[in-house]
């Protein structure tokens, strides 16, 4: 029942069971449909602008071959829209025309709103209204795109009640809607499903890599909230003896400081007491602040296949300042945490997935 | 007779209002253990859940909660609550530790029938459910089957869910264990309808409402809603 060694599953209410089932099946049949991959292929290409560059960062980082992987220069502005993608197609063939998401930072919010606007869809995004006052911006662009933005008022405001609120809404109009979930995260399949979709992220990195140093990195690193952006780059180079770094939020570590518990319909690694209550996450960054991670990830740590590391709001400010000054980047806050520990990770080669760009933190940074 | 299961809140003075709800004509008393992200319901008891948590009502009060409300009655007491409480507590830890302090079973609304299937538990369906599912359920059951009347969370609704008489019809066709109705359910007229149709009502929501209001208040609510039930068996 597990899907990631002692993580994962299903604890959802009954009521969302058969709605999985008919995900999973979905899914199933699209993955192995031609015409699925041929349409996302074509979307990814000619609306979302991929392939995303490999670009070297050397004075951001002198004495090394550090790389960023653009998907800041993807559309919408974030490596979310590669999921949203292929959930929409995945959504039409199962005959949803209801989505509804959560949304933190409020890039996979905008995202989501992306593409129903594209596709025709009702769109319903529940965010918290702290998240709200913080990513501003955010909001606005998903007004514009048509979509209806639902404050959380209860609890911490934040991701993890927006989330909670989304699946309450998929609970209730779970036969006419798709929950286009933002991360790993999740009841099986989702943190499967997304994997997948962010999966293009590694693919292309490992070519580009390949085809300007002639080797794979010796290192790959990536911020981890959910862990979407990092499950999609790392997936690329697990069988490669390629170190895998994720880096959290120090404030938010659940792979660093939780324990075994259940979020969100899935057993993880979880910010949580020893009751099994969830606690609060702390972070600067809006996309980084929620107490849980996808599955995969706790996996892949207690395997030893990927390590996991904290980085503090302070830091993540640091090499944030230092990349825009350095690269004439500006990236979102949750790859600078990324960036902060890629600088002083003791490895020749790196690739740091620019999962964002920074335009919707400058509130954050004034 | 058709059976009335009342839904509260663990806190510090939930023994006493369980007492006033099975005075009131409750055979039933599930008793929330509270946690933090409760996907299954809706404001009302959301917002119990927080309180009660704010109040420091963590797995151990819970149970000190439930020992001390056996003290006071016979009628079943059925914890209701979330897997990440037992995966924190241990599963059969927690199931051995709730009965010695007298539970009759158990309810996890976030644990499908196909997970953990050695603990012993009320299991639930909803009319979204398959006949295969349903069949699972009825199977694993301890006692009765919880028929969860929509697709949606706990909490009132204005009309009593049309869904409840087809999914009384394709579970009774499967099975015979004795069928409970409940989320959305408030109104005596509604559990009255509801119990034309099923064994026994769960009222949640409402009754966390009307026990603000105090023992009293919880007991004229219920003897409502078992006036409302004892006039089905007339019929």
């Amino acid at each position: 029942m597990l899907t990631y060694g002692e993580y994962g599953g299903r604890y959802v209410p009954e009521t969302l069971i058969p709605a999985l089932d008919e995900l999973e099946a979905g899914w199933r049949a699209a993955l192995a449909d031609d015409g699925f991959h041929a349409e996302l292929h074509h979307l990814l290409t000619t609306y979302a602008g991929r392939p995303t560059p490999l670009t070297l960062a050397d004075r951001f980082a002198p004495g090394k071959r550090l790389y960023l992987k653009r998907e800041d220069l993807l559309h919408t502005g974030a490596h979310k829209l590669n999921n949203a993608l292929g959930q929409a197609v995945l959504a039409r063939r199962l005959g949803k025309r209801r989505i509804v998401a959560e949304t933190g930072a409020g890039q996979h919010g905008v995202a989501t709103a992306t593409v129903c606007a594209r596709f025709g869809f009702d769109c319903v995004v529940y965010m918290g209204a702290e998240d709200m006052r913080r990513q501003r911006p955010n909001v606005e662009r998903m007004h514009l795109l048509g979509a209806e933005v639902r404050p959380v008022e209860f609890g911490t405001k934040t991701l993890k009640e927006a989330t909670s609120e989304a699946i309450r809404d998929w609970i209730t109009n779970v036969e006419t809607t798709h929950y286009l979930i933002g991360s790993c995260v999740g009841p099986h399949p989702y943190p499967e499903l997304v994997a997948e979709l962010q999966s293009v992220i590694g693919r292309e990195s490992r070519e580009q890599v390949l085809a300007a140093e002639g080797r794979l990195p010796d290192a790959v690193v990536a911020c981890v909230g959910g862990g979407s952006n990092a499950i999609g780059i790392f997936s690329a180079f697990i069988d490669d003896e390629v170190r895998l770094v994720g880096v959290e939020a120090a404030g938010a570590a659940s792979l660093g400081t939780g324990r075994a518990a259940v979020l969100h319909g899935a057993r993880s690694s979880v910010l949580a007491d020893d009751d099994g209550q969830v606690l609060d996450a702390h972070s600067i960054s809006a996309g980084l602040d929620y107490p849980g991670v996808g599955p995969e990830h706790a996996h892949l740590r207690d395997t030893c296949r990927a390590e996991y590391v904290g980085a503090t709001d302070e830091e993540a400010v640091s090499a944030f300042h230092r990349l825009a000054r350095t690269e004439g980047i500006l990236p979102a806050l949750e790859p600078a945490h990324a960036l902060a520990r890629a600088l002083e990770l003791e490895a020749e080669l790196v690739v740091v997935c620019l999962s964002g760009r920074g335009d919707k933190d400058l509130a954050q940074l004034a | 007779m058709k059976r009335l299961a009342i839904y509260l809140m663990c806190g510090r003075k939930t023994p006493e209002l369980a007492a006033a709800a099975v005075e009131g004509g409750a055979d039933l008393i599930e008793l929330g253990f509270p946690f933090s992200d409760p996907l299954a319901d809706g404001p009302v008891v959301r917002a119990a859940a927080e309180r009660a948590l704010a109040e420091g009502m963590r797995t151990r009060e819970c149970l000190d909660c439930l020992a001390r409300t056996r003290a006071l009655f016979d009628v079943p007491l059925v914890p209701m609550t979330y897997s990440s409480l037992l995966e924190a507590y241990g599963w059969k830890r927690f199931e051995t530790d709730a009965r010695a302090a007298g539970a009759n079973s158990l309810i996890v609304a976030d644990l499908p029938a196909d997970a953990h299937e050695e603990l012993r538990r009320v299991q639930l369906v909803a009319p979204t459910s398959t006949d295969e599912r349903i069949r699972l359920a009825a199977e694993r059951t301890d006692g009765w089957l919880y028929l969860v009347t929509v697709a949606g969370t706990t909490g009132a609704r204005d009309e009593l869910s049309p869904a409840l008489a087809g999914l009384v019809e394709r579970v009774r066709a499967l099975t015979d264990v004795p069928l409970h109705a409940g989320f959305g359910i408030s109104t005596p007229e509604q559990a009255r309808a509801a119990a034309e149709l099923a064994d026994g009502v769960v009222v949640g929501s409402a009754a966390l409402l009307a026990a603000d209001g105090g023992p009293e208040a919880l007991h004229g609510y219920v003897a409502s809603l078992r006036s409302a039930l004892d006039a089905t068996v007339a019929v």
